[in-house]
């Protein structure tokens, strides 16, 4: 009972230490039980009758010889879908969305029909035998175009709707216009200003594709009236809150479970229309009913992310200090808004714009526009618009420094908000928790050594017979995660709280039950080792449960990092009522006062006798066993966590690049990653988080894009087209941290696993135009394939 | 649509069953088997989550049908562990944290276990050029390419201490 305390405190596996992951025995041995996983009695598959035409009118829809093939069940229309109310669904963002197109289709690859069948074989042929007539209407897939006075009016159900979910529309395609900061303090530094510079950047439409599509498996009993639905759902919870709302289906007998998930990345937090069909089809049918989205379906259809068209101005003085800041944006939205932002935020939270630098006076406007495009908007592996807001003022830094003659490194940390400031409150009205941004920079640059790096780079651009162009990228990023005060942040009406519910048993183990849901973040493996340290209990025999709406507490989901900052604080608030109240049961045992307990790793003793202790298993057992008079029995809490503030998790990014001049092909010579997300629960997953993090902003930093004809034709949505690296693209990384915790978060951590794809990209693009800079290059957009580059090196006279 | 009796060993077992000509060997494996390791990421012989060994060979089961498969021999993740006890590849990616979702690694597992045969000791780079049939999402392959190395390691030489199943 009394081994060393080192031996105890390794003997609970919890924060800090690299544990094995508690989820991996069953994936490597196949046992996972994915969506695609579950099967049902009587179980029939749904497939879609999708739109060719990015936009037209539908005349005629024949069901005739699909309803005529055997194994079909059924075909259904937005006009079956009326008289349910359900033919068109709210958005998270405000709008309405078509569940079925309603006598038109607005983007290619539209649900225009489902077909319900025996199995999917039988599905995909009747999707084929269904035939609708359309008549064309023309598109319009530039936001630019699309806000022309005569452009074609792409949503004739908003007709005369002059007011938005987020204030007026001026015309048939604006959605809303969204501000932030002050703009005539702005205004006022520019006018001043002895050096503005200002740089146009478009951050181009992307998929997070997930390995696993979308899709799920709803089953309504009509003798019960319950509906469960098995869903690739970041946010079950909030699915049933939306199901219920939609059906009338009573919340208590709507059943949510997200099993295991095939990566998220943003993909998997909307409600789609597959899903919503699926679970009307099992309504009318009564018997359970399964849709699995392909991947052409997925990158088509189901949330994009970005297509921001941005323009960036910096005002500064001559030796690099940044006075003010403005950014404009025209976003692109598709033919529906369906961001998944919190509610009040159309634009999610891209006013972190002003990043980690002190600027004294900024402004920024996003302008929301409709085209004939897929619908979305999501987080692709960011709190919600980081991503975007991280790129702009990253690049600008660098077009800044460039004007000036500065180093890039040197003028960021001429700007940095200093160690000092924190808390610090940005002119957008953040307030950055925690930071040490030198400190990190230095240590860098000194791991990479840079100023070698940049002799290198001189020598080789002053060398005519050099078969490449070495380029130096750097970023020095802070993220906004862990949404978010429910003062500020909700989702359809809903705080963005999340919640934990522990119970300790007789024996001394536990379950944990979660609001979030793992995707691969491996959550039953650390959150375990959170209470594990907080109550000295070995994680060995903690069990989490997620994804369950039937069994675990309400909470708004995994997604935006908000896992360790919001639920991780709840965990670590839970256990501590758990604690408090094993105090009370061990001071009882102990016949002293709770006063003359200490804390000891796994144990009450009596402070200064190591011979009278009660460990939290004596404790457990004695919770229901006999507890003290007068206090109930049983060992177990719930906590909702409503954070204070977010968290600003930072990092300081360096990648060299080498371009082949003849070719423009770009090798990754080097990367290296330095994160700071205050304390660190597992050093081993979050190295593989960054390192997944790093390769997804490489793929979208170096070819993603989902790009479309004039016709509205989406081009490049097969595996074929659209840029998944393999082990052979994928550069090798460096990883690096500081620790720098959050003094609001219980345990200081601050959540890590977006940072490595929103400080990526703009590594990149920076370490692109590092290589080209000397020739007068400011910028140059996304994604830097081999093609676009070597386009660019033919400019310059570089390529032949 | 009529059927064809085909048979194939399946991870050590004989198999028998009647099955549209049409039907792709990764639905024959996950629907009428319920072997539902192998996962569909893109039905388009791309992403390498449906990869099972036919015959001494990685194959994208979306890319071939059952019907193609009278008399072969084929392993599944589900029958990589024998004797209560773990594959090296198995192990490798559960020590090195060579999976993050999972949904690639079924895949990933039974490429690497045909990799380890075709070349026992490889370089990093052979790894890389090996398993680039095999996409993965979550873990940018650092760590798949570490297991990988970890189960060439425990095949050569092999410890006596294992994981259990
Ligand atoms: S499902 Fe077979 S290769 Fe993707
Ligand atoms: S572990 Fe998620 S795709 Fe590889």
């Amino acid at each position: 009972m009394n081994a060393p305390l080192k031996e105890r405190e390794q003997a609970l596996m919890g924060i800090g230490e690299s544990r094995l992951r508690k989820e991996d025995a069953r994936f490597i041995q196949g046992k996972g039980n994915y969506v695609d996983d579950v099967k049902m009695p009587g179980m029939l598959h749904m497939d879609i009758v999708r739109s060719p035409l990015a936009h037209a009118r539908i005349k005629r829809i024949n069901k005739e010889a699909a309803l005529a093939m055997p194994g079909v069940h059924a075909v259904l229309t937005a006009d079956d879908l009326k008289p349910l109310k359900l033919h068109w669904m709210p958005t998270l963002a405000g709008d309405v969305q078509a569940v079925l197109a309603d006598e038109k289709v607005v983007f290619q690859m539209q649900e225009v029909a489902i077909v319900i069948a025996d199995d999917r074989y039988i599905a995909a042929d009747a999707v084929e035998a269904v035939e609708v007539e359309y008549e064309e209407l023309p598109v319009v897939i530039n936001p630019f175009d699309a806000l022309k006075p005569d452009a074609p009016v792409i949503r004739e159900d908003l007709a005369g709707k002059t007011e938005g979910a987020h204030g007026a529309r001026t015309h048939h395609n604006h959605i809303f216009t969204w501000e932030a900061g002050d703009k005539s303090s702005a205004d006022a530094a520019f006018a001043n200003a002895p050096v503005t510079v200002k740089q146009d950047m478009f951050y181009p439409r992307v998929h997070p594709c997930p390995l696993e599509t979308c899709g799920c498996v709803a089953s309504f009993d009509p003798v019960r009236g319950e509906l469960t639905t098995y869903i690739t759902s970041q946010a079950p919870h909030v699915v049933r809150t939306v199901v219920s709302m939609l059906s009338g289906i009573p919340e208590s007998k709507v059943r949510i479970i997200s099993p295991d998930i095939g990566g998220g990345f943003g993909n998997k937090v909307g409600v789609y229309p597959g899903y919503v069909c699926a679970i009307v089809a099992s309504i009318v049918l009564g018997r359970p009913v399964k849709w699995v989205e392909d991947r052409i379906e997925n990158l088509s259809s189901t949330a994009f992310a970005r297509d921001y068209h941005m323009s960036g101005e910096l005002a500064a003085t001559p030796d690099g200090k940044i006075t003010g800041l403005r950014v404009e944006v025209v976003a692109d939205h598709g033919a529906f808004d369906a961001c998944a932002d919190p509610t009040k935020f159309p634009a999610g939270m891209f006013h972190i714009v002003s990043g980690s630098y002190d600027i004294p006076a900024a402004h920024c406007s996003v302008k929301g526009v409709y085209t004939n495009k897929a619908p979305g908007g999501v987080a692709y592996r960011c709190s919600f618009r980081v991503t975007e807001a991280v790129y702009l003022i990253e690049r600008m830094v660098d077009v800044l420094a460039q004007k000036l003659g500065i180093d890039k490194a040197e003028i960021r940390a001429r700007n940095f908000i200093r160690k000092d400031q924190f808390p610090y409150t940005s002119a957008f009205g953040f307030e950055y928790d925690s930071g040490d941004y030198h400190t990190a920079l230095q240590k860098v640059l000194d791991a990479v050594d840079y100023k070698a790096l940049r002799a290198e780079q001189a020598a080789k651009r002053a060398d005519p017979n050099s078969p490449t162009l070495m380029g130096i990228g750097l970023v020095t990023f802070t993220e906004v995660v862990g949404a978010g005060p429910s003062k500020m942040c909700d989702i359809l009406g809903v705080g963005m709280f999340d919640s934990c519910e522990i119970r300790v048993h007789p024996t001394g183990s536990a379950i944990a039950r979660m609001g979030t849901i793992t995707q691969g973040q491996g959550h039953q493996t650390t959150y375990a080792q959170i209470i594990a340290t907080e109550l000295g209990i070995p994680s060995e025999v903690i069990q989490v449960e997620e994804g369950d709406t039937s069994t675990a507490p309400y909470g708004l989901g995994t997604y935006g990092s908000r896992s360790t900052p919001v639920a991780g604080a709840a965990i670590a608030l839970a256990a501590r009522k758990i604690h408090a109240k094993a105090r009370k049961i061990a001071a009882h045992l102990l016949e002293v006062a709770e006063g003359d307990l200490e804390w000891e790793v796994d144990r009450f003793k009596v402070r200064g006798d190591d011979s009278r202790f009660k460990t939290m298993k004596d404790i457990s057992w004695a919770a229901y066993n006999q507890p003290p008079e007068g206090l109930e029995p049983g060992l177990e809490a719930v906590h909702y966590y409503d954070p204070p503030n977010f968290t600003y998790p930072f990092g300081i990014y360096l990648c060299v690049v080498d371009i082949d001049k003849a070719t423009g092909e770009t090798k990754i010579r080097r990367f290296y990653a330095l994160d700071d997300c205050g304390t660190r629960i597992n050093p081993m997953i979050i190295d593989g988080q960054i390192h997944g993090g790093l390769t997804e902003g490489f793929a979208v930093a170096m070819g993603q894009l989902l790009s479309f004809d004039e016709q509205g034709n989406i081009q490049g949505n097969s595996l074929m087209d659209y840029f998944v690296p393999t082990a052979v693209e994928t550069p090798k990384w460096e990883t690096d941290y500081t620790v720098t915790p959050s003094p609001h978060h219980p345990l200081g951590a601050k959540g890590v696993a977006e940072s490595p794809h929103v400080g990526s990209i703009p590594t990149f693009t920076s370490a692109i135009v590092d290589a080209l800079s000397h020739l007068g290059v400011t910028h140059v957009d996304m994604p830097h394939t081999a093609y676009r580059t070597w386009k660019e090196l033919k400019r310059l006279g570089v390529a032949q | 649509m009529s059927k064809k009796l085909v048979s194939m060993t399946i991870n050590g077992n004989k198999v028998e069953e009647a099955v549209e000509p049409r039907t792709l060997l990764i639905h024959f494996l996950r629907e009428k088997l319920n072997l539902t390791g192998a996962h569909i990421g893109c039905e388009t012989s791309h992403c390498g989550a449906c990869t099972v060994d036919i015959d001494g060979e990685s194959v994208k089961s979306c890319t071939c049908l059952a019907v193609q498969c009278e008399g072969a021999d084929i392993k599944t993740v589900e029958g990589l562990a024998s004797g209560g006890v773990l594959h090296a590849v198995q192990e490798g990616f559960y020590k090195e944290h060579g999976l993050q979702c999972g949904f690639c690694t079924p895949g990933m597992l039974m490429r690497a276990y045909r990799l380890l045969q075709e070349n026992p000791d490889p370089t990093e780079e052979e790894i890389r050029v090996g398993m680039s049939g095999n996409l993965c999402r979550c873990t940018g392959y650092q760590n798949i390419v570490k297991a990988v190395q970890y189960a060439s390691r425990k095949l050569r030489e092999p410890a006596t201490d294992t994981v259990a199943a």
